[in-house]
């Protein structure tokens, strides 16, 4: 028998062409975009990174966490200790978010994975409102109403010179391409490495302990393990976003660093309104997102009124969320995962 | 250390067992609560033998196997596999070790295609390279008569697919033991055939089994050995044809009137 296995598709070659010049026109774009639709990238390419790690964990490891928060505000906070108390350069204390939200994220598995289903999840969120109080009592770092980067650090970030003299910006416009940009490497690595992961046979295996931990434990998969690598890696991804985030407001308190609204409920609702367990998903989310985000901001409740209502609507009609709804339907996929087998048999062997 | 158990003599099989063991258990129990599921059961297999177990409902089959496979630890006794103490392995790493098993009620990894449940349960059983299991995958889909559905997410799969794609992915997993749990349970009686076929060509591949069933007839035209459990306890080992002749157990599993 000669057999073939295949992944890709005549669409996810087309895909992975027009990913490729999207990158392109993405590190370009400061040249030519006015200040403003650089600032609404930024926020939509960070939002997608959170996305594309809370759907690693729960949408592909099945872990329904409500705390990823508590990595955004840790990460956020480490830096700003970074270059607050050792006066680091702030780009330079952004890998300090990371390994932030690496501790944290140790202790928060060793507890949260002795829960199952919906107490894993109010457990995850119970740790991350723990970590804000925390965090609030830290004085140097402004307690309970938060602080800014003092004006000297955030004057002389790397980079920030050498950028406005070459795209001929100010100062604070060349600090927005600056974070744009590492946004950009952010999200397009995390989904690099997570299409990559999905690839090898770990995807296999994070897919089989989703589906059933008890079966996937008796072929040998080691799923304990694997559960923490993911979520310890989404953790560490987590609090360097943050960090990143908080870089370009330049500004934080413990209430908008650990909000579970902005890190964590509308990030659910990005990966869910764009379909879960889905690389595609929270692309298309976090372009709905943005679009209601930029319609409906002024009407204040009602907008959040009118997000509950799509989340409703897209539960009951559309399980699979947006693209899950379009690639039932045309079983298109930008970035496929699965393999596909073809046999060809020799002579007259039959198959089946 | 076996202790003989009433109503079977030493058979064929008895002397085989001084060849290379794939399986012993010497004195192993296991209780839930008060409940005493797994009674002090000694016996062995042999490298290349298929041996039945029956019993009523309730009568410990199953935890049996989760013993045997590692997925509950027993209270007492000790569990050998080729020569090997196991009784505290955990599951994963006896599966590397070619304990392969299929589960009573299908549990198919739902969300991969046939074919990637077996990729999965050959990389991982056998600690391989994807790769490297590609064509073994095939094959073995191909044995089990699943290859028209290799690309058909598991959960689509109706009752006898399952119970092939059971059994195929405990083949992927490179056993050199397989358990099989009630594999022919609710199949028609064409359907139970075609299986017991593969799996009798399995046996014939040299694979040790090990197979609970209630569906006699299928059961003992593949295995050489019966066993008879009753309340976690072992009433009975020997031949089939002797065993389903012997009044106790047709007093207690058949449930006849002697």
């Amino acid at each position: 028998m000669q057999i073939s296995v295949t992944t890709r598709t005549r669409a996810s070659t087309i895909a992975g062409i027009a990913a490729l010049a999207l990158i392109g026109l993405g590190l370009i774009l400061p040249a030519f975009a006015s200040r403003s639709v650089i600032q609404d990238l930024f926020f939509i390419l960070t939002l997608l990174t959170l996305a594309q790690l809370w759907n690693l964990i729960a949408g592909y490891g099945g872990m329904v966490s409500i705390g990823q928060q508590a990595f955004v505000g840790i990460g956020a906070y480490a830096m700003f200790a970074g270059v607050i108390l050792w006066g680091w350069d702030p780009i330079a204390a952004i890998p300090l978010g990371l390994g932030a939200a690496l501790v944290l994220a140790v202790p928060m598995a060793f507890f949260a994975f002795r829960l199952q289903g919906a107490y894993f999840a109010i457990g995850t969120w119970v740790i991350a409102e723990v970590t804000r109080l925390l965090v609030a009592q830290w004085k140097t770092l402004g307690g309970g109403t938060g602080t800014s980067l003092p004006r000297e650090a955030t004057a002389d970030i790397w980079g920030v010179k050498a950028i406005a003299a070459l795209l001929g910006l100010r100062d604070a416009a060349a600090r927005d391409v600056l974070a744009y940009w590492l946004a950009l490497a952010m999200a397009v690595g995390t989904m690099a490495a997570i299409y990559i992961l999905l690839r090898s046979r770990n995807g296999l295996a994070l897919a089989a302990v989703r589906d059933n931990d008890n079966a996937a434990r008796s072929v040998g998969v080691d799923a304990a393990r694997l559960k923490w690598a993911v979520f310890l890696s989404a953790a560490a991804m987590t609090g360097m976003v943050g960090a990143l985030i908080f870089l370009q407001t330049a500004r934080i308190s413990p209430d908008a660093a650990f909000s579970v609204t902005t890190w964590t409920a509308y990030v659910i609702f990005i990966v869910v309104i764009g379909g879960i367990g889905r690389l595609e998903g929270p692309i298309i989310g976090v372009l709905v997102f943005w679009g209601l985000q930029t319609a409906f901001a002024d009407y204040g409740s009602w907008y959040l009124f009118s997000l509950g209502l799509i989340a409703i609507a897209v539960m009951l009609f559309a399980p699979r969320g947006l693209w899950g709804l379009f690639t039932d339907r045309t079983g298109i996929a930008l970035f496929p995962v699965q393999r596909r087998l073809t046999t060809t048999s020799q002579g007259d062997s039959r198959n089946g | 250390m076996q202790r003989p158990p009433r109503g079977s003599s030493p058979g064929a099989a008895g002397r085989q067992s001084i060849m290379t063991e794939v399986l012993r258990l010497e004195n192993v129990s296991k209780s839930f609560g008060a409940l005493r599921v797994t009674d002090t059961v000694s016996f062995s297999v042999p490298k290349g033998q298929a041996l039945g177990i029956i019993g009523p409902n309730g009568a410990g089959k199953s935890t049996l196997f989760n013993l045997i496979t590692g997925n509950i630890l027993p209270d007492r006794g000790s569990i050998h596999l080729s020569g090997q103490d196991v009784t505290r392995l955990p599951a994963m790493r006896r599966v590397r070790m070619g304990v392969g098993r299929s589960f009573q009620i299908p549990q198919p990894f739902e969300g991969l295609t046939v074919y990637e449940n077996l990729l999965t349960a050959a990389a991982f059983g056998q600690a391989r390279r994807e790769a490297d299991v590609q064509t073994e995958c095939a094959e073995i889909l191909a044995e089990t008569e699943l290859l028209r559905r290799a690309n058909d997410l598991a959960g689509s799969l109706s009752l006898l697919d399952r119970k092939r794609l059971e059994l195929a992915r405990a083949m992927a997993s490179g056993p050199e033991l397989l358990l099989l749990d009630e594999i022919a349970g609710g199949l028609t009686e064409g359907e139970c055939q075609a299986l017991v076929e593969t799996i009798r060509a399995l046996h014939a591949r040299g694979i040790t089994i090990i197979w609970i069933e209630h569906v006699l007839h299928a059961l003992n035209s593949v295995v050489e050995r019966l066993l008879v459990l009753d309340f976690g306890k072992v009433i009975g080992v020997g031949a089939p044809a002797e065993i389903m002749a012997s009044k106790e157990v047709r007093e207690i599993y058949l449930g006849l009137e002697v």
